[in-house]
């Protein structure tokens, strides 16, 4: 072999020629194998659900209910018009369901945009801190070892493991209020905060029209007196705002405003009415 | 001199603080209005029995176990009761609990007050047990597991060794310590009594050599009673956990995920020792136990016999706190909790109160970790607590969980050498409480 490497022109070529052949065996040896191996364990794909996939949003956020974006799709491929109905990703919204559907070719389900709404008022004014907290900044901890900085047993805990969670980036710490806000924009109704908080403040609650919407920003189910020492924006079930609206229910000294309550037409006279402001109105309040 | 023995993996050397080791056993004062919560034990609340107006005797049952894993409740006041509701923890939640206003002292005629010691035993074993379960005798070193359950071997199961842990590892707790040095024969009664109802022989007293008073003590007394030895083992935390005390004592490891009743062993308190004497030798159901008042908040550091129900702020008052108080421990202050109601009632399991100064309470801020792996060679359980927190940070639970984090004893080692002042611990505990949610 030796010879190669004599350095004359002759021999140069040859060396070439010898590699260029032995490169083109591998390849083709390889090439047969891979073959025969790809045919032997070929894995069924399926290219909807492939085409799906592409479609959704890649956040594997599992909103939909799904183990993630290509469960979700293989679901969809698989799916009749029937299944088709219960499935939606919220995060995509109508704009990535209506693609979707038109790949299967199935009639797109309306569904109402949603976002994320804070049942706690329990700010840095309304509800001041009484204890320091010295262990680790975490709500679920926190939860487990004392009632929390404020002393309402159902109230946030301003410690953001929500904001932690939350894969949109749509959460934050409000530095005035200490409570986690969300952006409107950015949500996209995913619920990993509802799951997160360990006391289940957190709710998915239709956008409304123009984005007003009306809803009761407490969980304390404590006796009135007991929750305002407290919190000054406790509900106290003083059953006014269920004189408003039939469809108030008050049950544990906690009323709840479901969501079908037409927010543009009481949202103002609840708001108002209500005495220790744990209601929360987004619309324009009349002040006159 | 026997050997010192010790558990062998991890472990520290905390100061020790036993400033109230000297002072004798004293009666707390009785209270104005005792609030007697019905869940001081692990499981299920107790079924409350009285309503209000109903007047009570010291001693009357006043809450009923409900299930197996549950406790009876006995009133330790008498008067009358004017409150059956929910009143505030120590971590400022609501749980059922029962008020009682003080009038007189009146003590069910049953109990033999009598302050002569009982030395003989004539019940059978069964006897025994019902007796401990009537009485709502709870574990009194902290986690407030029945005695009943314990002392009940399930079919299938043995038992050769019975340990009674006199070991007060944590720093200023002294009230194991000076019941030992006061009480030891009731303590080695009651492990008689123990060792009777579990079918056994062979007791061991185990204490740790920093109490040599109490050591001397049991040492003559065990003379006379065949089978109870007392063993010394080394000043160390956490001496006084149940594993590691197996460990120590007889050289068995307790493996993961079991209980010690696994190597046949079963682990009661000095304590509970000394209730189980006094449920069964004088009929008298615990309503009243030692507690410490220390820390160095405290000018005039006492270990109180102090009835259940009693508000913690009584027991401060009557100790003297200095000015600026940082926090408030029930327990010791390696396990115990910070208490955010300084009026919560005394427990079945609150083995101190300790008031500690502002100045000895900061907590630096948590540094990076920098792989120093102290942490590691301290666990007295083995586990890496760096890992855990690492996991836990990530939401990785069950990763944590593949790492044994379930076998995490919350001694508190891990988070009180980590040079970087990384609360592990609180880490350890968040993985353990997701875990289990999960399930």
């Amino acid at each position: 072999m030796w010879y190669f490497l004599r350095g004359d022109d002759e021999n140069m070529t040859s060396l070439m020629f010898y590699n260029m052949a032995i490169l083109a065996a591998i390849a083709v040896v390889s090439a047969v194998i891979l073959y025969f191996t790809a045919k032997k364990f070929k894995t069924e794909s399926n290219v909807l659900a492939q085409e799906i996939a592409e479609i959704l949003p890649q956040a594997n956020c599992g909103a939909c209910g799904s183990a993630g974006c290509q469960d979700f799709a293989n679901r969809c491929a698989k799916a009749t018009s029937e299944d088709f109905k219960g499935l939606y990703c919220p995060v995509g919204g109508k704009n990535v369901m209506t693609k979707v559907a038109a790949k299967l070719g199935f009639d797109v389900q309306s569904h109402e945009p949603m976002v994320a709404v804070l049942h706690c008022n329990g700010t840095c004014d309304n509800a001041p801190d009484k204890v320091e907290y010295t262990g680790l900044k975490s709500c679920r901890l926190a939860n487990r070892v004392f009632v929390g900085k404020t002393g309402c047993p159902n109230g946030c805990l301003r410690m953001g493991d929500c904001v932690a969670n939350c894969p949109f980036g749509a959460l934050e710490i409000d530095k005035k209020t200490g409570l986690p806000k969300v952006d409107e924009k950015k949500c996209t109704a995913c619920g990993n905060c509802v799951k997160i908080c360990p006391r289940g403040l957190f709710e998915i609650r239709p956008v409304g029209k123009d984005g007003i919407r009306v809803y009761v920003a407490c969980k304390n189910t404590q006796k009135g007196a007991l929750a305002r020492k407290n919190c000054k924006a406790a509900c106290i079930g003083c059953m006014k705002c269920a004189k408003i609206c039939g469809d108030v229910k008050i049950e544990n000294n906690l009323s709840d405003i479901p969501a079908c309550v037409d927010a543009l037409q009481y949202g103002e006279m609840l708001a108002q009415g209500c005495p220790t402001g744990a209601i929360v109105y987004t619309g324009k309040i009349n002040n006159e | 001199m026997s050997k010192i023995k010790t558990f062998h993996v991890g472990g520290i050397h905390p100061d020790k603080f036993k400033i109230s080791s000297e002072a004798a056993i004293s009666d707390a004062p009785l209270p104005q209005t005792a609030v007697i919560p019905v869940r001081q034990h692990i499981g299920a609340p107790a079924k409350i029995l009285v309503k209000k107006g109903d007047f009570v005797k010291v001693g009357s049952l006043i809450a009923d176990a409900d299930g197996i894993i549950s406790a009876d409740v006995h009133s330790s006041v008498s008067g009358e009761v004017i409150k059956v509701e929910d009143g505030e923890t120590s971590g400022g939640y609501f749980e059922k609990m029962i008020t009682i206003r003080v009038e007189g002292d009146e003590w069910e005629e049953s109990i033999d007050r009598n302050p002569e010691i009982n030395r003989e035993i004539t019940l059978s074993s069964e006897e025994i047990i019902n007796i401990i379960r009537q009485s709502g005798v709870v574990g009194m070193g902290g986690a407030g597991f029945p005695t009943p359950v314990k002392v009940d071997v399930p079919e299938g199961k043995k038992v050769d060794c019975l340990i009674i842990n006199g070991i007060e590892c944590e720093p200023y707790l002294t009230a194991d310590d000076r019941l030992m040095q006061e009480c030891a024969e009731q303590i080695v009664i009651g492990a008689k009594i123990l060792n009777k109802a579990l079918g056994i022989q062979k007791a061991i007293i185990a204490v740790d050599e920093n109490k040599q008073k109490a050591i001397e003590n049991l040492r003559k007394i065990t003379r006379s009673y065949v089978g109870v030895n007392v063993e010394v083992c080394d000043t160390k935390y956490p001496q006084g956990a149940e594993k590691q005390l197996i460990a120590a004592v007889t050289g068995r490891e307790v493996p993961p995920g079991c209980l010690p009743i696994d190597v046949n062993c079963v682990v009661q308190n000095a304590g509970t020792a000394f209730a189980v004497y006094e449920a069964v030798q004088k009929k008298k159901p615990l309503f009243e136990r030692i507690v410490t008042v220390s820390g160095d908040g405290i000018e005039n550091p006492m270990n109180l016999r102090v009835r259940i129900g009693t508000p913690a702020s009584d027991l401060i008052k009557l100790c003297r706190p200095k000015s600026d108080i940082g926090k408030i421990i029930f327990g010791g202050p390696m396990m115990g909790t910070a208490v955010i109601n300084a009026d919560a009632p005394i427990t079945k399991t609150t083995s101190g109160v300790l008031l500690m100064e502002e100045k000895s309470v900061f907590v630096p801020e948590e540094g990076a970790c920098i792989r120093c792996a102290t942490c590691v060679n301290v666990c007295p359980q083995g586990l890496e607590p760096y890992a855990i927190a690492e996991f836990t940070r990530n939401g990785e639970y069950q990763e944590a969980k593949k790492i044994h984090v379930l076998d995490c004893i919350e001694c508190g080692c891990c988070s009180y050498s980590c040079p970087a002042r990384i609360s592990l611990l609180d880490y350890c505990k968040l993985a353990k409480y997701e875990i289990r949610k999960k399930k």
